[in-house]
C-alpha cells in the first residue's frame, strides 16, 4: 500500500531529480516522464543521477506543447507504465517537475492510507469555474483548436471566430459531462485503473485531442464516470494568476509554505535553493497530521490578482496610469471644497479645524501660491508651494495631496480668485464634497478699501468666473457631492447646512455643534450691492439683500447661532 | 552605427558572457569613487556581465574597470552629446551582446530597486518576467539626498551612498502621457521642487525602463526613457490595475556633486546646453540642503511600494 508519483519534466532537471529521490527513498515509486524536446545529453544525467533507485522508472517520451493534447498522452504512458510496474500501490499522484513536497513522506502515506478509495481531483462543470484562460470555458468542448494559442495567437482567435460565426459545435461523448480542474490528481488506482482501461476509452481520447487544455478537463470529467468518492480538490497547492499561469514560490515563501501543511506545492523557482533544502531534507519534526489549510497563500495570491487587476484606487504612478473612467477613485480618499465659507466667517478655517478634527487648508488653487494648513510651505510627502508646479498638473497636485494624507481628511477653500482649472476634476470626482455660498466673494470686496471702480470691475469678474463654475456643478458629468446656497439663503440659517456638511464629514463623532463660526460684519451690504448696480453691474449671485442698512439682518454678534436639539 | 567607429575595445571578454547571462550595460566618465559599490551592488543581485563605456576619464576608472574578471569596456574620447548622451554607444554594444538576454542599462549612479530584491535575485524578477511574458520592466528614478548640505559628509571609496543620502521626496511626481512614443513623463521630486519652482516643464525626466529583454531591433530612442518600438514603453496599466515596478535609486547628490555640475558646465556635454546643470549650480551655491521637513526616509523597497512610487503587480 502506497502512492506511485507520476511526474511531468522538462526543465531543471536536478530539481526533479532531488524531488524524485526524495519520494523513492520514502518509498514512493515514481514513474517520470522527460520532455522528448530536452537533450540526449541531459537526459542520460538525469538518469544516471537516479539510477541507484530501483523504483524510479522512465517512461516513453513525448514531445509536449502547452494546451495540447501531448500532455494528457504523456500523463496516461506515464499512469499506464505505474499501473503495471507496480502492481501495490494504491494511489497514483500526478506531478511536475517544479512540485516539491512540504511534508514528509510517511504523513502522505498515512493520510492516504485512510481515504483508500478516495479521489483527489478537482473537478467542477464550467458553468462554475471562473477561471478559464481566454474566456474560453464552454467552448473549449465543442470548438476545434488547431492552432497554438501561445505561438499562433491571431490564427487562434481568428478560427475561433469564425466557428462561433458559422455556429460550429462538435459533438460532445454520449454519456460524459464536461468538467474542469487543476491538472495536478491523485487518484485510488481503482479509478485511473478504470479510466485507463475503460472499453470507450478510444473514442474519449479521440474527443479530448481536440478539446483545448485537455489536460485540465480529461481526467476532470472522466473520474466522473468512474470514482466512487471524489473530493473535489487538489492534494497539490498550485494558485494560478489573472493570465492563467501559475504562482511561483520563492524562498521568502518559506514560513507560509509551511504553516499551510499541504502536502505538494508547485510551482518552486528552481533556484530557490531554501525551500529545496528546508524541505527535501526533512528534520522530522513532531507527525502535524493536520489537513492541508492553503487560506493565507490563498489570500497573498488573492490579493496580488487584485492589485494587478484593480490597483490603489486614486495612485498614479509609472506603472499605473488609468485611462478616464478606469481609475477607481479619481482620487483615494473623501475630501471637501469649501467655496464662499472663509469669506463669509471671519474663522471659518480654525472653527472647521476644531468641529471636523481633519487638516484644513486655505486657498490650495490661489494665484500666488498653494496656501497649505499651518502656513506651511511643503507639505505631506514634500508637496511643493510652488504655484508654477501646481498649475503645470494641477489634477497631480490634489490627487498627490489627498494620497500622501491617507488616513486624514483634508479640506480646502476654493474661489473664483482662484485657479480655475480644477474644477471639472473636483465636480466629476465622487471622493469631492463641494459646498457653494454663491456671491460670498462679494464680501471682501465690500469690506475692502480699493478704489470702487477696481472693486466692479473685480465683482463682475468674479461673478462671472463662479457662475462658469457653478455651470460646471449644475453639469450632469457632476458626480461631487454639491451643496450650493446663495449667500443671502445661508446667512438666514447657517447653522443647519453647516451641521449636515459637518455630520458628513465625521459622521462617527454626532457632534453638535455648540459654537458657530463668527460671521463676517455684513452691515451695509445691501447698500453695497446697490451701488454696484448703480455702476452698471448686476450682482445676482448673492441672492436678495435689501437696501436696509441691514438691520433686518440682526448682526452677527447678536445672532450667534446656537442649536438645541 | 557610425557611432561604432568611435568605440576602441579596452578589455573585451564578452567571450564569457553565457546563454543566460544578465548583463550591465553603463557609460561613465570619471566615475572611480564610486565603481567598486556599483560594482558590488549589481554583482550581488546576480548580474552576470558589465559592459561598459569609458568617456575619457583622467581619474582611473579606466585601468580599475580594464582589471575586473566580469567587465568589458570600451573606450572613447568623442563626445557625449553628439552620441545622443550615450545612448548611442550602448545601442550598439546592446545590439551586438544583449541579443537575447536581459539587458539593464543603468549609470554609475543609479541603483535598481525591484520588489523583493532584499530576498530576490535579479534573475528570480528576469524569470518571472519570461514567464509572464513581459519584455520591459520600469523603474523610476527616484533622487536621494542626505540631510544638510550635500557636501557634508564626503563619500568614501566602496561604502553605500545611501548611508549618506537616505533621504527623498514621496509624493510630488507629475506624469503626462506622451503620445508619440506612448511612455509616461514623469517630473517631480526634488529637483523640481527645489531647482525648477518656477519652470516645472525643465524638470528632469524621472520616467525609466532600464531592464528589457533585448532584441537586436531594439533602440533606446533618449537615454533609457523610452524605446522602440513602442509596445516596450507600455509599462503601465491603462484599466486600472498596477502592473509591476521597480526604481531606480540616484545617488547623485553627494559630495561629488558640486564639482561634478561646475565641470559638467564647462564641458556643456548634457542634455539642452546644460540648463539643468546651470540651475543646479545656482541653487546650490545658495542653499546646498535638499532637506526638507517632509522628506521621507529611505528603509526599503517595502515602503517605496506602500508609497506608491513602484509596485508589486501580480508578482507575489
Amino acid at each position: 500500500m502506497s502512492v506511485a508519483f507520476v511526474m511531468l519534466v522538462h526543465t531543471a532537471l536536478d530539481r526533479a531529480a532531488a524531488v524524485a529521490r526524495h519520494w523513492a527513498e520514502g518509498g514512493c515509486p515514481v514513474v517520470i516522464h522527460v520532455d522528448r524536446r530536452v537533450g540526449r545529453a541531459a537526459v542520460a544525467g538525469f538518469q544516471q543521477a537516479l539510477a541507484d533507485l530501483p523504483d524510479v522508472r522512465f517512461c516513453a517520451r513525448h514531445r509536449v506543447e502547452w494546451g495540447t493534447w501531448s500532455i494528457v498522452a504523456a500523463t496516461l504512458t506515464g499512469v499506464e507504465q505505474a499501473l503495471s510496474e507496480f502492481p501495490e500501490v494504491s494511489h497514483v499522484y500526478l506531478a511536475s517537475g517544479a512540485c516539491l513536497p512540504l511534508r514528509p513522506v510517511y504523513e502522505m502515506k498515512d493520510y492516504l492510507r485512510a481515504r483508500p478509495r478516495v479521489d483527489f481531483i478537482e473537478s467542477v462543470t464550467t458553468d462554475d469555474v471562473p477561471w478559464t484562460q481566454g474566456g474560453l470555458d464552454q467552448e473549449r468542448f465543442t470548438l476545434r483548436f488547431p492552432f497554438s494559442w501561445k505561438k499562433q495567437r491571431r490564427l487562434f482567435d481568428r478560427y475561433v471566430r469564425f466557428q462561433r460565426r458559422i455556429g460550429y459545435r462538435r459533438r460532445i461523448p454520449e454519456g460524459i459531462v464536461p468538467h474542469l480542474g487543476s491538472q495536478w490528481w491523485c487518484l485510488s488506482r481503482q479509478t485511473v485503473a478504470a479510466i485507463v482501461n475503460d472499453p470507450r476509452r478510444p473514442e474519449f481520447d479521440r474527443y479530448f485531442r481536440r478539446v483545448w487544455i485537455p489536460d485540465e478537463s480529461y481526467f476532470q470529467t472522466l473520474v466522473r464516470i468512474h470514482a466512487r468518492q471524489i473530493e473535489s480538490r487538489s492534494l497539490t497547492l498550485s494558485k494560478f494568476d489573472f493570465q492563467g499561469k501559475p504562482h511561483i514560490f520563492y524562498d521568502d515563501h518559506l514560513q507560509l509554505l509551511r504553516r499551510s501543511d499541504c502536502f505538494v506545492a508547485r510551482k518552486i523557482w528552481p533556484h530557490a535553493g531554501r525551500l529545496y533544502e528546508t524541505f527535501l531534507t526533512g528534520d522530522d519534526t513532531a507527525p502535524k497530521r493536520a489537513e492541508p489549510n492553503p487560506g493565507k497563500i490563498d489570500r497573498l495570491f488573492a490579493k496580488a490578482v487584485e492589485r494587478r487587476t484593480r490597483g490603489r484606487g486614486g495612485l498614479y504612478m509609472q506603472s499605473r496610469w488609468p485611462n478616464p473612467g478606469w481609475e477607481n477613485g479619481k482620487t483615494c480618499a473623501p475630501y471637501s471644497v469649501f467655496e464662499g465659507f472663509a469669506e463669509l466667517f471671519t474663522n471659518f478655517e480654525t472653527w472647521l479645524g476644531k468641529a471636523v478634527g481633519g487638516r484644513v487648508h486655505g486657498h490650495l488653487y490661489h494665484p500666488e501660491r498653494a496656501f497649505f494648513a499651518g502656513g506651511e510651505t511643503v507639505y505631506n510627502g514634500a508637496l511643493s508651494d510652488s504655484a508654477a508646479l501646481r498649475d503645470y498638473q494641477p489634477e497631480a497636485f490634489l490627487t498627490n495631496l489627498i494620497w500622501n494624507t491617507r488616513g486624514e481628511r483634508q479640506c480646502f477653500q476654493f474661489g473664483p480668485g482662484d485657479r480655475q482649472a480644477i474644477g471639472r476634476f473636483v465636480a466629476t470626482d465622487p471622493n469631492a464634497q463641494i459646498s457653494v455660498i454663491t456671491g460670498a466673494w462679494a464680501v471682501p470686496l465690500f469690506h475692502s478699501r480699493m478704489n470702487f471702480s477696481d472693486i466692479r470691475k473685480k465683482a463682475a469678474n468674479f461673478q462671472k468666473i463662479e457662475s462658469r463654475h457653478l455651470d460646471i456643478l449644475h453639469a450632469p458629468q457632476t458626480t461631487a457631492r454639491v451643496r450650493i446656497w446663495s449667500m443671502a439663503d445661508f446667512i438666514q440659517n447657517p447653522m443647519e447646512p453647516l451641521q449636515v456638511i459637518i455630520d458628513e464629514i465625521a459622521p462617527a463623532g454626532q457632534r453638535r455643534l455648540t459654537e458657530a463660526p463668527r460671521m463676517a460684519n455684513l452691515d451695509g451690504f445691501g447698500r453695497f450691492l446697490q451701488q454696484l448696480k448703480n455702476e452698471g453691474m448686476q450682482p445676482y449671485l448673492m441672492g436678495d439683500f435689501p437696501l436696509g442698512d441691514g438691520s433686518d439682518h440682526p448682526t452677527p454678534e447678536h445672532r450667534r447661532p446656537y442649536l438645541v436639539r | 552605427m557610425r557611432k561604432a567607429r568611435e568605440l576602441r575595445p579596452v578589455a573585451r571578454r564578452t567571450g564569457q558572457i553565457g546563454a543566460n547571462d544578465i548583463l550591465v550595460f553603463t557609460t561613465l566618465r570619471n566615475e572611480r569613487r564610486r565603481l567598486p559599490y556599483f560594482l558590488k551592488y549589481y554583482r550581488d543581485l546576480g548580474v552576470d556581465h558589465f559592459l561598459m563605456v569609458d568617456n575619457g576619464s583622467d581619474d582611473g576608472s579606466r585601468e580599475y574597470l580594464a582589471e575586473q574578471p566580469d567587465v568589458s569596456l570600451w573606450s572613447t574620447a568623442k563626445s557625449y552629446k553628439r552620441a545622443r548622451f550615450g545612448a548611442d554607444w550602448l545601442n550598439w554594444l546592446q545590439r551586438r551582446y544583449a541579443h537575447g538576454h536581459w539587458s539593464l542599462v543603468v549609470d554609475p549612479d543609479e541603483f535598481f530597486i525591484y520588489p523583493f530584491c532584499d530576498t530576490r535575485s535579479i534573475k528570480a524578477l528576469c524569470d518571472w518576467l519570461d514567464a509572464s511574458s513581459i519584455k520591459s520592466f520600469s523603474a523610476m528614478l527616484i533622487d536621494m539626498y542626505p540631510k544638510g548640505p550635500i557636501d557634508a559628509v564626503p563619500y568614501r571609496e566602496g561604502q553605500d551612498p545611501f548611508e549618506i543620502a537616505n533621504w527623498f521626496d514621496s509624493g510630488n511626481y507629475m506624469i503626462r502621457r506622451n503620445r508619440e512614443f506612448g511612455n509616461l513623463w514623469i517630473q517631480g521630486g526634488p529637483r523640481a521642487r527645489a531647482f525648477f519652482p518656477d519652470q516645472p516643464e525643465r524638470a528632469p525626466a524621472l520616467n525609466k525602463i532600464p531592464l528589457v529583454k533585448w532584441n537586436r531591433a531594439y533602440t533606446y530612442v533618449s537615454s533609457t526613457h523610452m524605446l522602440l518600438p513602442r509596445g516596450l514603453n507600455l509599462v503601465y496599466d491603462e484599466w486600472g490595475g498596477e502592473k509591476a515596478s521597480g526604481a531606480l535609486l540616484h545617488a547623485k547628490f553627494l559630495d561629488t556633486f558640486p564639482q561634478k555640475s561646475a565641470e559638467e558646465l564647462t564641458r556643456r556635454q548634457h542634455y539642452a546646453n546644460s540648463h539643468e546643470y546651470r540651475a543646479y549650480h545656482a541653487v546650490l551655491q545658495e542653499n546646498p540642503d535638499l532637506w526638507c521637513k517632509w522628506s521621507e526616509k529611505y528603509i526599503n523597497w517595502r515602503q517605496l511600494e506602500i508609497l506608491g512610487l513602484m509596485s508589486k503587480g501580480n508578482w507575489a
